[in-house]
């Protein structure tokens, strides 16, 4: 029995539909989600969501952080970035993250020092996904 | 009397004046559609925060999280949304002046974050205190632009160094009718959900939480914010757009008049010179004859 799943990020809705299997990465380690799952509100690691979709075939998305909710009937994914990860442009992602590298290495005030590496993290994750699948041929 | 030609060139410069704003007009109607998209498309995420976000508070009772508790003070973080162009009619005057209002009536000292070059160069003019600034956003701005300056007025607060946050913009209500809102943003009064009848699902859920309910609620509440905020500014837009379109809409009617009553004053001034022209060549045939006889 397939769950409807749904991700949205604060800019738009990615994803809608059934899915057999959720997998992503919550803070605390790997996270998979079938149908029957107990209820559920985990924060997420920057990972890779994969979501097995119920006729078959499987949607990647990266997501940089953000909540997994599954309630008994449907599973939803509110991700603070996100974006198909087949939608990457490598260049794009690696200039971003030498960009916020090139940032932290120099002088910056304490209050930013902090969100700047999470960005890092964030923009190292997504470039790593975007090589994986450039590496895969798709 | 001016001459003809003057008034020909008046005219012409008022058409071509006309051309623009009606290109504006056109323009904005359009980015107007666009905005309102944009509004629509983070909505659910936006209603979905804030379902989660009752859910967890209801479960973690016991825990005051810093953006919960209230505090005594008049020390104020105003995060102010304007536009960055003008020819938008009254929208940002507006909103700054229910900013002022609401200050003056709640007895408030403010310091500022501006997004929006409209809003911060009135303030600087002014010699406010701006503290964070993320200005010139263009047509869809993204959340991440807008991020490092909520940051700052959630530090600001967190830190001790202001007891409340607000955030004042424009909101939508129709092309016609923008109306500007000041809201507090911190501390968080989590809404209490209403009793629907209609939706049954939504309360059951008692989760299981990962890490535990406090540190969900910790990420949860200045994401809250920051979406709170988004959402604003992208409404922020549509009523900017709605705005400019009908200032440009007026400054189109108008330049119509005005090009109509230039017409009309040109034609008369044609006519009297015609009228002199005939006057002269009758009295001149009329004193040559004269002389003949």
């Amino acid at each position: 029995m397939p769950i409807p799943v749904r991700v949205v990020s604060v800019e738009r809705l990615l994803f809608e539909g059934d899915a057999e299997f959720v997998l992503t990465r919550s803070l605390e380690g790997e996270l998979g989600i079938l149908p029957n799952h107990a209820p559920l509100l985990a924060a997420l690691a920057p990972n890779e969501l994969r979501i097995d979709k119920a006729g078959g075939g499987s949607e990647h998305i990266f997501v940089g952080g953000g909540f997994l909710e599954v309630l008994p009937d449907r599973v939803t994914v509110l991700a603070d970035v996100a974006e198909h990860t087949s939608e990457i442009n490598l260049e794009r992602a690696e200039a971003s993250r030498r960009a916020i590298a090139d940032r932290l290495a120099g002088q910056v005030p304490d209050t930013e020092r902090r969100s700047l590496e999470q960005e890092l993290v964030m923009a190292e994750e997504r470039l790593r996904l975007a090589r994986i699948r450039r590496g895969g041929g798709g | 009397m001016p001459s003809l030609r003057d008034i020909r060139g008046r005219i012409r410069s008022i058409q071509n004046t006309r051309k623009i704003t009606k290109a504006y007009q056109v323009v904005s109607a359009t980015k107007l559609r666009r905005a309102q998209q944009a509004v629509q498309a983070a909505r659910p995420y936006a209603e979905k925060m804030l379902e989660v976000l009752e859910t967890t508070s209801e479960r973690a009772t016991e825990y005051k999280h810093p953006f919960l508790q209230r505090r005594e003070g008049d020390r104020a973080v105003v995060i102010l949304v304007t536009t960055d162009k003008g020819l938008c009619g009254a929208l940002n005057v507006n909103s700054i002046r229910a900013a002022n209002r609401y200050l003056q009536s709640n007895h408030l000292k403010a310091r500022w974050v501006t997004i929006g070059k409209k809003g911060r160069d009135f303030l600087a003019r002014f010699r406010q205190e701006i503290i964070a600034d993320s200005s010139e956003l263009g047509d869809s701005p993204s959340f991440a632009a807008i991020l490092p300056a909520i940051t700052v007025a959630l530090q600001e607060f967190e830190k001790g160094r202001a007891d409340t946050v607000l955030l004042v913009y424009e909101r939508w209500i129709s092309t016609l009718r923008q109306e500007p809102v000041v809201r507090t943003m911190l501390p968080i009064e989590i809404p209490k959900r209403e009793d629907q009848p209609g939706v049954s699902a939504a309360p059951a859920a008692d989760y299981l939480y990962e890490p535990d309910p406090e540190a969900v609620l910790d990420a949860l509440l200045p994401r809250y914010v920051e979406t709170q905020v988004f959402q604003a500014v992208l409404e922020n837009k549509a009523s900017e757009h709605s705005a400019r379109m009908i200032a440009m809409q007026n400054a189109t009617d108008a330049a119509g008049e005005l090009i109509d009553s230039l017409t009309l004053f040109m034609n008369k001034v044609r006519q009297a010179m015609i009228t002199t022209e005939l006057m002269e060549i009758v009295s001149g045939a009329e004193a040559l004859r004269s002389a003949e006889d």
